[in-house]
């Protein structure tokens, strides 16, 4: 079993809520592919190669300042559990953790990761440096993620074409190599149907969506990752400032959709927010899915004033470690044991009994 | 429109189909749609790449001289064809051997085939003199003119008009 706790903050300072609108956004993640040059990519190299970049990139990042202390995770050497944990705390893709359909783990996969950045090595490209905040801070993210990115590239040589900028395995990230990702909870446009047009809207301006997990995830619990679609032909801080704005206007309509619910149908919201946290608070079997939507509509009640008492950060504690592996690992069975619901319901009223204020 | 399925939503996509020589077209809603497996506008998000990679191998004009297939790449030895089924490149100087095709899917994917944001060449020096930029510039010129992108070679020429 990993021990988590050699991470300052168990790689989940993200969830703890202080971030800017934090009652809106979850964290902002930001991730920049990087190749080394006169390698061949991923897809085409050896085990010795991969076995090669994770050493050469290692090295470099313990002469860094911000990966000095990081520690290593290999997740070829690493039970599925453990990579599905990674994974549930955003700090590995699905690829990477090998939890695709397929099911297995590419040799040398390994992550670094030292307080809210790391780096993912032998995933899609050589290098994903990537950094995660809590709440809205794109800004904040990328000015750290830019600096390991520095760091590193003073010590590595980096894959780059004068007219192209970085190169990537795959054409959609090369240029900048810059994905960006805002974790945004919509329940208000959810229920009042405006989603989608919003949705299409962001499309058409150049930016897309993907569940809690990133590419491929599905949409559960009301959250969306918005992030930016193309990386070439604009500058990092274009490309933040575009989506940072259309960040900001979906967050305007949340609280709109928010309002005119409030206004036209306060009883049919009042008593379903009400409902999701009484069931939470009292259900005896929960599956993963139904605690996520549960737990979105106790964050919009707590969100819109309705509930008091429970804390933004009760509510990530609880997004995160009701996860199949988290739960599976902190009740020490399997994943896939039959009375995880059980040991859900179970863990949620623990955490709310001890949590939050007695009223309501 | 109401959608022909449900007759409740708002009919968003409109199918026509020939079957037995006779034309129908069909008005759906989004979530009839997708019952039925047509896949709604928002859906082709979902693969990007893929309906690019789909739609290049059609529109690719007979002259335009995409590689032939066979031809690989010199230092990896992947095709253009490998890529097609992938998605990935081999290596990175697939992006040289592969350049015609690769600035034409750039275009589509991105809008633009120039990079514009941080140079990895100024990386730890110091910072950028004027002359090493405008040399660069010179250089993104002259390959816009070549590949006849004459919207980005009026757009570096300005540019180049404000420095000197």
């Amino acid at each position: 079993m990993i021990d988590l706790s050699l991470l300052t903050d168990g790689g989940v300072g993200w969830l703890d809520a202080s971030g800017p609108s934090s009652h809106l956004v979850l964290s902002t993640r930001i991730r920049l592919a990087r190749n080394l040059a006169g390698r061949v990519f991923q897809g085409r190299n050896s085990e010795t190669e991969r076995e090669d970049i994770l050493s050469v990139v290692e090295r470099a990042a313990r002469e860094s300042v911000l990966l000095r202390q990081a520690t290593k995770f290999r997740l070829d050497r690493l039970e599925r559990t453990d990579r599905q944990l990674l994974h549930e705390r955003h700090l590995v893709s699905k690829e990477l953790a090998g939890l695709d359909a397929d099911g297995r783990v590419r040799s040398g996969a390994s992550v670094l990761v030292q307080d809210r950045i790391g780096v993912m090595l032998n995933e899609e490209d050589h290098l994903r440096i990537q950094g995660l905040h809590s709440g809205f801070a794109l800004e904040a993210t990328y000015a750290e993620v830019d600096r390991l990115d520095s760091e590193l590239g003073q010590r590595l040589a980096f894959a780059f074409h004068p007219e192209f900028g970085y190169l990537t395995s795959c054409p959609t990230n090369v240029g900048t190599g810059l994905r960006a990702s805002v974790l945004i909870h919509l329940p208000g446009l959810v229920l009042t149907k405006e989603i989608s047009k919003v949705l299409q809207g962001l499309a058409q301006v150049g930016l897309t969506f993907r569940g809690l997990y990133g590419e491929g995830s599905e949409v559960v619990g009301n959250f969306f990752q918005l992030s930016n679609q193309t990386t070439l032909g604009s500058s990092e801080h274009e490309l933040l400032d575009h989506l940072g704005k259309m960040v900001r206007q979906v967050m305007d309509y949340e609280e709109q959709a928010r309002q005119v619910l409030l206004r036209d149908a306060p009883a049919i919201i009042e008593d379903k927010v009400w409902r999701a946290y009484g069931l939470l608070r009292y259900a005896r079997a929960l599956s993963f899915e139904e605690a996520m939507n549960l737990l979105s509509g106790v964050r919009l009640g707590v969100g819109v004033s309705l509930i008091p008492d429970v804390a933004m950060y009760t509510l990530n504690k609880l997004l995160v470690y009701t996860q199949p592996a988290h739960l599976a690992v902190a009740e020490g069975v399997a994943p896939t044991d039959a009375d995880l619901p059980i040991r859900r319901a179970r863990f949620v009223r623990k955490v709310l009994e001890s949590e939050v204020g007695r009223r309501g | 429109m109401s959608c022909d399925q449900c007759r409740e939503r708002e009919a968003v996509i409109h199918l026509t189909q020939i079957v037995n020589e006779q034309v129908t077209t069909l008005h759906l809603c989004e979530r009839c749609a997708a019952e039925k497996g047509v896949e709604s506008p928002s859906g082709v998000v979902k693969t990007p790449l893929g309906s690019f990679l789909a739609a290049m191998g059609k529109n690719l004009p007979e002259t335009e001289p995409a590689p032939r297939s066979g031809e690989t790449c010199g230092r990896c030895g992947g095709s253009f064809q490998d890529f097609r089924e992938s998605g990935r490149l081999g290596c990175p100087e697939c992006y040289r051997s592969f350049e015609i095709p690769l600035r034409e899917l750039l275009r589509r994917l991105h809008g633009s085939t120039h990079h514009m944001g941080e140079r990895y060449a100024d990386r730890g020096a110091a910072p950028a003199d004027g002359r090493v930029e405008t040399a660069d510039l010179r250089e993104q010129l002259r390959l816009a003119v070549e590949t006849e992108n004459f919207e980005l070679a009026a757009e570096l020429r300005d540019r180049l008009r404000v420095m000197e």
